[in-house]
């Protein structure tokens, strides 16, 4: 092999060397920070097969079921239910809910799952827009209830 | 009858629009004088229209004409004027004429300002930036024309603007953000017309520096506005969430920073041609990707634009067709790109290209994270999402060696550097950026590793580039004073100092409040007083307001610290009654040093309030940082060297045609 044969091989090698450390260290990140999105229904049922581990990671979606809301009278401990088409499943939090969190308003939690049913969240989100529904409840809710008011109106 | 002077404006700007985009090319390709001449005139004229367009649009909403849809949806009467008139860009048809608008004034800014630039240069650059506004008016008149009448059937009044959009930043965060999206098609422009043209030396690198550094600053002070303006309305305090929609303006910003400094390199040693090419593709490539996810409704985030599928298939439409013919461009043209720039192995190249290589692989890492969940979802795999802790954590990775090289470049040799000369300067900048780190992060109860990083990083940038300036005075062979020595450093040469100190300082800001920030959510009554962070909080009262359009629960603090009174804080929680949508309004107080934060949450049972109250040290250096960059910006483009017209002019008087004038300065 000729030197600059050489010089280049070495040069394609560490280039190959460097782009597959940066892929598998970023894969690596990645792995701890993937939420994966369930609705109440797939939690106790189970998603394509499986169901979620006590323990895991994840992102819940579903409608607050009306008058199941209650806060702790001297912590801003609150409790309240997801529904979407199937069962409930029960939501804890510490905090200060969302301005647009309400009853019967569909929004989105990042937590753990304590238990089968219940889930410890750290951040609850409720979009900025009335009608708004975590796009994936909507997909499978389509045609059961929820009808989007005409835009244009007045 | 003006809203039908708009539509007929916007129809108009489309057809000057093709025109543009055939003729002065057509003339540049046959040579002919006077089909390049039309250029000018042609791109006055795009500009001219979309104007009188825009103006119509806002003069619809001044006059609460509600037979407009987009009005209807958009405004109301009893919203205030200047909410009126920024509620033009309150929605995805007025925002897109505003960006439209901003195209056209890019246009004609270079229409204007490219004097000294061969005529044929200007035409294709000019026929481009048509081409790209064919597409992007096609797809307004198509698919989203804010002047869609809804005649005969109209409401008594409108639906309201949002209430987050009520609001100062809403007023020049999008312009800005738009100027600095928008910027890019001309870098984009220049590109294509040097590929067109084959004349692939390194001119054309010089006549687009200044329209990128512009379209940078431009960018950069528009995320900077988004940060600041989410950090105080949102009412959680955050700064940057990783939102797909944030990411896709910082992906844009990343790819035009490397593109910035590449040009640098292809201007004045004719190194990385092709590579400089291929960003500037890319660059308003993201721009236009980052189009595509805000508008199409494909990702999902804060930023809410009503979604349609065709919008954003058109709009995929438009990016794969000019990404894809500029790319199509480079292939055929890129084994001409010679680059005959020969470098060491320890050059100022080499740390330029290392610069780029971070920041390529920074773009690559957001486009990973915010197109990840999309393709998951769309290969069947379930809906996931990617959360901040990854780009927290690839960030952290990424900048230490960014910053390295930051420090290292501006003092090093173009070409070839012997590290023993710089060894000793090195070792000192480094020893006192470490100690100096050290000392500071001692004056906090708990030091954190992660802020000491941040302040070495943020101090070494500053130390080296104090040393980069004193080497380049050192080196003048004259008797003058200092100062006399500092005013003759180049405004360009002052505008990478200041970049670089930009984000030293936005560096500091994000690592200690990233790490020393106090935040608490907590439940008070009236009367509660809270201490947190040395402070003392006061929660006096609640008292209702009425505001225009909105009723309003204020509360009333007072914060002190050590018995004395700091100040006095009136955070609201608002319910805007068109929309019923309930606002948070934080109250804020900010010094150099840290920010108080109180925001109301919710009413709770016996008159008491969830409060949030944080203490944020040090937050408003992120956004100053990013002013002092834009800063550096302005101070580059006023450089002399890019006044194409004056450098025409002394060439032609010194009748000596290849003078670079530049070849002894560096920057």
């Amino acid at each position: 092999m000729n030197p600059r044969r050489k010089k280049r091989l070495t040069l394609f090698l560490s280039i190959a060397v460097l782009i597959g450390g940066a892929v598998s260290l970023m894969l690596y990140a990645l792995t701890d920070s993937i939420d994966l999105f369930y609705t109440p229904s797939e939690i106790i049922e189970g998603k394509d097969g499986r169901k979620p581990q006590v323990g895991q990671r994840l992102r819940i979606g579903g409608m607050v079921v009306p008058g199941s809301v209650s806060r702790d009278s001297e912590t801003l401990a609150v409790t309240f239910d997801l529904i979407d088409v199937g069962p409930k499943v029960s939501v804890q939090y510490t905090g200060i809910l969302p301005d647009l969190f309400r009853e019967g308003q569909g929004i989105v939690a990042t937590g753990t799952l304590l238990d089968s049913r219940t889930i410890k969240a750290q951040e609850v989100l409720a979009k900025h827009d009335e009608e708004y529904m975590p796009p994936e409840l909507a997909e499978k809710m389509k045609g059961i209830k929820h009808v989007k008011p005409d835009n244009a109106g007045n | 009858m003006v809203p039908e002077i708009g539509n007929i404006s916007l129809t108009l700007a489309l057809v000057v629009s093709i025109l543009l985009a055939v003729y002065p090319l057509w003339g540049a390709y046959r040579q002919h004088d006077t089909l390049m001449a039309t250029a000018r005139p042609l791109a006055i004229g795009l500009f001219f229209f979309t104007l009188i367009s825009f103006v119509c649009l806002v003069y619809a909403f001044v006059t609460d004409d509600f037979s407009l849809a987009y009005v209807a949806q958009h405004s109301n009467s009893r919203l205030p004027l200047h909410y009126k008139v920024t509620a033009v860009w309150g929605g995805h048809e007025g925002s897109f004429l505003l960006w439209v608008l901003m195209l056209s004034i890019w246009t004609v800014a270079v229409a204007l300002f490219s004097r000294g630039i061969p005529h044929a240069m200007v035409s294709r650059v000019l026929s481009v930036l048509g081409m790209v506004s064919v597409g992007f008016y096609l797809f307004m008149l198509l698919t989203s024309n804010p002047f869609d009448s809804m005649l005969p059937f109209f409401p008594v009044d409108g639906r309201d603007l949002n209430p987050l959009l009520q609001d100062f930043g809403m007023i020049i965060h999008p312009p800005m953000l738009y100027m600095g999206y928008v910027g890019f098609s001309v870098a984009f422009a220049f590109a294509i017309s040097a590929l067109l043209s084959g004349q692939l030396d390194s001119t054309w690198a010089r006549w687009s520096r200044p329209w990128v550094i512009a379209a940078w600053s431009f960018l950069s002070v528009g995320i900077a506005l988004g940060s600041w303006w989410a950090y105080y309305e949102l009412g959680w305090g955050g700064w940057w969430f990783w939102d797909p929609v944030e990411n896709a303006s910082f992906m844009p910003w990343l790819a035009g920073t490397a593109l910035m400094h590449s040009l640098a390199v292809t201007e004045k040693r004719k190194a990385f041609k092709s590579w400089t090419v291929l960003l500037a593709i890319a660059a308003f490539s993201l721009s236009l990707l980052g189009t595509f996810l805000v508008r199409s409704g494909v990702i999902v985030s804060v930023h809410s634009f009503a979604s349609d599928p065709t919008r954003g298939l058109f709009i995929l439409g438009i990016l794969v067709i000019l990404s894809g013919f500029g790319l199509l461009l480079y292939a055929l043209r890129a084994s001409q790109l010679k680059s005959p720039g020969r470098y060491q192995a320890f050059s100022r190249e080499v740390l330029l290209m290392g610069n780029n290589v971070l920041l390529c692989a920074a773009t690559l890492v957001v486009l990973l994270g915010t197109l990840l969940p999309l393709v998951h979802k769309e290969l069947g795999l379930g809906s996931i999402s990617v959360g901040a802790p990854f780009f927290n954590q690839m960030f952290t990775w990424l900048v230490v060696p960014f910053v390295l090289f930051l420090g290292l470049g501006p003092l090093t040799r173009w070409k070839q550097q012997h590290v023993a000369a710089l060894r000793n300067q090195l070792l000192l900048a480094f020893g006192l950026s470490i100690s100096a780190a050290f000392l500071v992060s001692m004056s906090y109860s708990q030091p954190s590793y992660m802020a000491a990083l941040g302040l070495t990083m943020a101090f070494w940038i500053l130390i080296t580039s104090i040393q980069e300036v004193l080497q380049r005075i050192g080196a003048m062979q004259d008797n003058d004073s200092m100062l006399r020595r500092l005013r003759k450093l180049t405004p360009s040469h002052w505008g990478m100092v200041l970049g670089h100190l930009g984000f030293a300082v936005t560096l500091i800001g994000i690592s200690l409040v990233s790490n020393y920030e106090v935040e608490r959510d907590v439940r008070m009554a009236p009367g509660e007083t809270v201490s947190l962070g040395g402070y003392e909080f006061t929660f006096r009262d609640v008292v209702k307001h009425q505001g225009p359009n909105y009723d309003a629960d204020i509360g009333i603090f007072d914060v002190f610290r050590n018995g004395e009174k700091v100040v006095h804080l009136e955070p609201e929680k608002r319910m805007y009654t068109v929309q019923r949508m309930p606002m948070t309004e934080a109250g804020i107080h900010s010094t150099l040093t840290r920010d108080l934060f109180i925001a109301m949450g919710e009413p709770l049972e016996n008159g008491a309030w969830a409060v949030r109250i944080y203490i944020k040290p040090f937050v408003i250096w992120i956004w100053c940082g990013a002013a002092i960059m834009a800063l550096g910006g302005a101070c580059s483009i006023s450089d002399r060297r890019y006044r194409m017209a004056k450098l025409a002019r002394l060439k032609q008087t010194f009748s000596h045609p290849q003078t670079t004038t530049q070849t002894g300065e560096q920057s």
